[in-house]
């Protein structure tokens, strides 16, 4: 069964004479029990989508549906039966941690005790601070509190917009950690995300810029779609070496990732050997060449041109 | 300055109370040099920067920016310095060329260099006739360029930059990172916090806090062979993971 239906969704913001088209009529499917990443850049129109799947927001065309209900004509029953963890830190800044849980599940008609199993693993990390105010958490265990609440119903569906941003590594993959755990428990995921490397924890992924989605598939569905060969490269010069790169006329694009540059040619027949050319014209040392495969930000770059 | 040491630091700390926020750092950053500055949130990165940037006094230890003492000198270093976030950059409601202008008026640029100043950050940029547009309508990417290269308008010394690219889309987020090389040729120091561990080996030295020290500060190929693994990304979790105090 389908959990989320997304057809044809358009958004247009207006502002004064300026017109902005946040989402440029985009059509995906989410299954029951997916984690489904949606990865893009600020500005690509991940929150707009968000708030019209949780009916904060009304679509200017387009339907969508989730768990079976319309966005529009069933807002009340969609409110009931998602989780809701915004990009901005929404819960009550001047309530305790336990007062905040306890509103939430006072509102959907439930108690802290009666899902307890559902939350417990995630709360009992900040249950020793039970009785602080929530303004004055840290980063990390805001993010957990609003995690908490948003379950305390137990939803079917979870949305998640951009909950790792501005964390760092170590909690990221702690928190990853936790959403499949919720995902065996049978709860759809759908979760949006500028770092790109996370899009290899989701089950699928759409990549999403300027409103339209680039493509929808599994990670690595998108990586096999990746249509040219790749090399990384890296010398002694590195930043001389993008320059006399980008410089071929052959090069379809050559792009610095960390420690290596990773290059791909217009003609696959042109590979390494051209390479090698522009490493001696350069007399680069210390120089390393290898094919490889791409991951998914070389993908996206290569969808955006 | 003679010994082209932009910042120096010997034991620097700062305590909030009993808890030790920064503790005991000590670290040399030269000219020109792009000094990576990680650690998870929490690790004191932040308290460690406003001491830097002169806003807020150390509790003991000794540091100076640009040659400036860092308890004595804190309005010639501000001076001196120039700082851009994600979260702090430019002024959506004003159009480029008032953001220009304003900044460089802080710094106490002339109409004259301003002027000209604007002439070539737009041809730079790309950005030619667009000086009318309202920063607000500007895609990030190009926002962010523009946020740096007004942080620079005053050619300070050394400039922070505290997750600058943070949300940004991978092309921007490459071109903003060569922005910071050209930066650097010119012999502005770059002081830089990411979460992107592939931003980490841009960097010439990176140093790696965990609650309140520097436990590790190397080239990043040094201390990817130091720790036997092939990205930074490994040695930050492996540091990062040896943390006791949770960021609380």
């Amino acid at each position: 069964m389908k959990t989320i239906t997304v057809e044809q969704l358009v958004k247009n913001y207006q502002n004064g004479k300026v017109v902005t088209n946040a989402l440029k009529g985009i059509s995906f499917s989410v299954d029951q029990g997916e984690i489904f990443g949606v990865i893009g850049p600020d500005g690509a129109g991940k929150t707009s989508l968000f708030r019209i799947l949780t009916t904060l927001l009304e679509a200017d065309s387009g339907t969508a549906t989730v768990d079976g209900f319309d966005v529009v004509k069933d807002f009340k029953k969609i409110r009931n039966c998602v989780g809701y963890m915004p990009g901005r830190f929404s819960l009550y800044p001047d309530l305790t941690v336990q007062e905040n849980l306890e509103f939430f599940a006072s509102i959907f008609n439930t108690s802290i005790e009666e899902n307890y199993d559902l939350i417990k693993e995630i709360y009992q990390q900040i249950e020793p601070f039970k009785n602080r105010r929530a303004g004055q958490l840290s980063g990390g265990m805001k993010q957990k509190l609003a995690l908490s609440c948003a379950l305390i119903h137990k939803p079917t569906v979870l949305f998640l917009d951009e909950p790792t941003t501005g964390v760092d590594a170590v909690s990221r993959k702690e928190f990853w950690e936790m959403l499949h755990r919720l995902k065996i428990q049978g709860i759809t995921i759908l979760v949006s995300t500028a770092y790109m490397d996370e899009a290899t924890l989701c089950d699928r992924v759409a990549l999403i810029q300027n409103g339209q989605l680039l493509s929808v598939n599994t990670p690595k569905g998108i990586i096999s779609e990746y249509p040219n060969s790749l090399w990384a490269i890296r010398a002694n010069e590195m930043y001389a070496l993008l320059h006399a790169i980008k410089a071929d006329p052959d090069i379809e694009s050559c792009y610095p990732f960390g420690q290596y540059h990773h290059v791909a040619f217009k003609n696959p027949e042109s590979n390494q050997k051209k390479l090698e050319q522009i490493i001696q014209n350069g007399k680069y040392t210390d120089v390393e060449i290898k094919t490889i495969t791409p991951n998914i930000e070389d993908c996206f770059m290569a969808l955006m041109n | 300055m003679e010994n082209n040491q932009v910042i120096t630091a010997k034991d620097l700390t700062k305590k909030f109370g009993d808890f030790v926020a920064v503790d005991h750092i000590s670290f040399e950053v030269e000219k020109g040099e792009i000094f990576g500055f990680l650690g998870a949130n929490g690790a004191g990165k932040t308290t460690a920067m406003r001491m830097l940037c002169g806003l807020s006094l150390p509790t003991s230890g000794v540091a100076t920016v640009a040659g400036f003492d860092i308890y004595k000198q804190t309005e010639m270093i501000k001076k001196r310095i120039g700082y851009m976030s994600q979260k702090f950059s430019l002024y959506e409601d004003l159009t480029v060329f008032e953001n220009i202008r304003f900044y460089g008026g802080i710094y106490g640029l002339r109409d004259e260099q301003i002027r000209q100043k604007t002439a070539s950050l737009m041809k730079q940029l790309h950005l030619e006739g667009e000086e009318k547009t309202m920063v607000r309508s500007l895609p990030l990417g190009w926002k962010q360029k523009l946020a740096f290269s007004i942080a620079i308008v005053h050619d300070p010394a050394i400039v922070f930059l505290d997750e600058p690219t943070g949300g940004v889309d991978p092309v921007a987020r490459r071109e903003f990172w060569s922005m910071i090389y050209d930066a650097s040729e010119r012999g502005i120091t770059i002081f830089v916090t990411t979460h992107y561990m592939d931003e980490a080996e841009y960097c010439d030295r990176v140093s790696i806090m965990v609650d309140g020290r520097i436990d590790a500060l190397d080239s990043p190929a040094n201390l990817m062979k130091n720790y036997g693994v092939n990205s930074m990304d490994e040695v930050f979790l492996q540091l990062a993971r040896k943390a006791v105090r949770t960021a609380e």
